[in-house]
């Protein structure tokens, strides 16, 4: 059953094109991995599916439904969720305040209600709270709660986003290098807290420059260059790939050769 | 072991509680009548400073016209007895509503924009209410001004043999309504709309992949940062018994917003202070009175270079840093 399928998707920026015809598609409880050499379109790709970029060309669809072009938080309702590669945490509020934050759509109601401080505003913030703790548990990150988010490290603050989105308790999460600045031991947690959300059933698409990660956790993987979709398959499969291989190898051998001509 | 409290006190609670015997404790020390006056302008104020921490602390947007709301709260009180035979007090709840739906309207076009752009356009709708009510003078009186009716309060509360003087009755009117006012603010900051408005200030496209309708919370915060600045406006009016086009000028609505960045535009109490001073210092230091704006735009200028998060802030963590 296919949950997410993205359709010849494309998007230019000043006549440059960023990305060209990329298709795929997304399943529950399995993980999608798009990888590439730097540049080569993913982060683009991310922002065309979640709606914070309107995409020139293809289709995105979300349970055969066409959602291309929905604001953001119009998908958010649909059950999409995403972390960002340069970490969007709202640094002015606690930990936990974060995380309640992600549960908004289940959590929102009347503003009046709100201002009144009606007891089903407050049976509302209780019950977010109570979600909220308990993933900040999952994420290892009880103890941090009442403290600023902008006191955390890097590697917290990544932790932090993805508690923020599963606080929406999504149906499809895009994470944007969530192992990125991170070290051994919080990349081993990551993993396996990826690999334990895709085991709930969520569809997890992941952009990861971390290749060791990528190859361990992934169901299938989608290769770019160039902006355009060079290989997808299992990730044995594609590791092996020839075109692969040389987007790797043959940009680095590239950049050698000028570094050596300069 | 069982902590002393079954709960800790909430912030929320200890501004309340600040706020509420500061209000009761006040008059105690007060030399003359004239500063039962001076308490009244700072609770006026300081409700209108409360709303904007809603608007500028809460979804960290700004506005440069709040005052042509309070006129329009100010004009209501003023016109509704005459024109159209409403009691004022059902005139200051006439000028709220009508301040919510302008605010509605104008606000949806302009809260598109952001920064400085949000800035002009604001400052650009205060000054037209400021020029309307001193142009349109066969109906406002014009740059003169008109009277206000009395609130008929002091009246009632005569006849039920209660006997407080004109001075008086308009502290605790005011504080009340502040008081109130601040319970709603505090209400909201905490509520699933206050985290709406909070995590849209920190950054609009998460706050969009959470779900939040990030137009929708910035024109709610709008409006109701309008409706406070419109019963400010009609209180003034009301306690003045005269109101001139001054109450929607431009400077009005820069002395709240310096009001509300120099206490910490993030909190009640942060704003309630800025209130406070600000609204004090004139009366108190009439000497400073031809310099008024000069000290103003030198406060905020002062405010924004060292204190960028407001003085009680500041302190706090000035504070916090000596005692670790």
């Amino acid at each position: 059953m296919t949950l997410l399928s993205v359709e010849g998707l494309g998007i230019d920026f000043g006549g440059v094109t960023a990305v060209d015809g990329v298709g795929f598609t997304a399943e529950p409880g399995r993980i999608v991995s798009v990888i590439g050499p730097n540049g080569a379109g993913k982060t683009t790709l991310f922002n065309m599916i979640s709606g914070v970029y309107l995409p020139h060309r293809g289709r995105v669809r979300l349970d055969g439904e066409d959602v291309t072009g929905l604001a953001p938080n119009r998908l958010a309702e649909r059950g999409l969720s995403r972390t960002f590669q340069n970490l969007q945490v709202f640094l002015r509020m606690s930990v936990l305040d974060n995380v309640m934050a992600g549960r908004h759509l289940a959590e929102r109601g009347s503003t009046l209600a709100d201002l009144l401080g009606l007891p089903s505003t407050r049976r509302r913030s209780r019950e977010t709270e109570r979600a909220a703790r308990a993933l900040l548990e999952r994420v290892g990150l009880e103890r941090a709660a009442e403290r600023e988010a902008s006191a955390l490290s890097y590697g917290a603050l990544k932790r932090l986003e993805i508690a923020r989105a599963l606080a929406a308790r999504p149906r499809l999460l895009l994470l944007d290098e969530p192992a990125a600045g991170c070290n051994p031991v919080e990349t081993e947690e990551i993993d396996a807290l990826i690999a334990a959300i895709a085991a709930e059933g969520v569809a997890v698409l992941l952009v990861e420059h971390d290749m060791k990660l990528v190859m361990k956790i992934s169901h299938h993987v989608v290769v770019l260059d160039h902006g355009e979709k060079i290989a997808e398959g299992a990730p044995e499969a594609v590791a092996r790939d020839p075109k692969v291989v040389e987007a790797y190898l043959g940009a680095h051998a590239g950049r050698e050769g000028s570094h050596a001509l300069g | 072991m069982r902590p002393l409290f079954a709960k800790p006190i909430s912030a929320k609670q200890a501004t309340l509680l600040v706020l509420l015997l500061l209000i009761a404790v006040a008059p105690a020390f007060f030399p003359s009548n004239f500063y039962y006056r001076v308490g009244t302008l700072i609770f006026i104020n300081g409700l209108a400073v409360t709303g904007l921490v809603v608007l500028i602390g809460y979804a960290g947007q700004i506005s440069l016209g709040h005052a042509g709301f309070a006129g329009l709260g100010a004009y209501a009180c003023a016109l509704g007895p005459v024109h159209l035979g409403l009691p004022p007090a059902l005139s200051l709840v006439l000028g709220a509503v009508l301040s919510g739906l302008l605010a509605w309207l104008v606000g949806r076009p302009i809260l598109r924009l952001k920064g400085h752009y949000l800035a002009i356009a604001t400052l650009g709708f205060g000054v037209l209410v400021s020029m309307v009510l001193a142009n349109e003078a066969w109906l406002t009186g014009g740059p003169d001004g008109m009277a206000v009716a009395d609130l008929g309060l002091r009246g009632l509360l005569k006849s039920a043999g209660i006997k407080v003087g004109n001075a008086e009755l308009w502290y605790w009117l005011a504080g009340l309504i502040l008081l109130a006012g601040a319970w709603l603010a505090l209400n909201l900051k905490d509520s699933p709309s206050g985290r709406a408005l909070r995590s849209l200030h920190d950054s609009e496209v998460a706050a969009r992949t959470v779900g939040v309708d990030v137009a929708r919370y910035k024109l709610s915060a709008f409006v109701i940062s309008a409706v406070y600045a419109s019963v400010s406006g009609s209180l003034l009016a009301l306690t003045n018994r005269f109101v001139t086009p001054d109450i929607a000028n431009f400077l009005h609505s820069i002395e709240l917003v310096t009001m509300t960045v120099l206490g910490g535009a993030g909190t009640v109490i942060g704003a309630a202070t800025g209130a406070l001073l600000l609204t004090a210092l004139p009366q108190v230091l009439t000497a400073l009175q031809e310099y008024e704006h000069i000290v103003f735009g030198l406060i905020m200028m002062l405010v924004m270079i060292f204190l960028p998060d407001g003085l009680l802030p500041s302190l706090h963590r000035l504070l916090r840093r000596r005692v670790s």
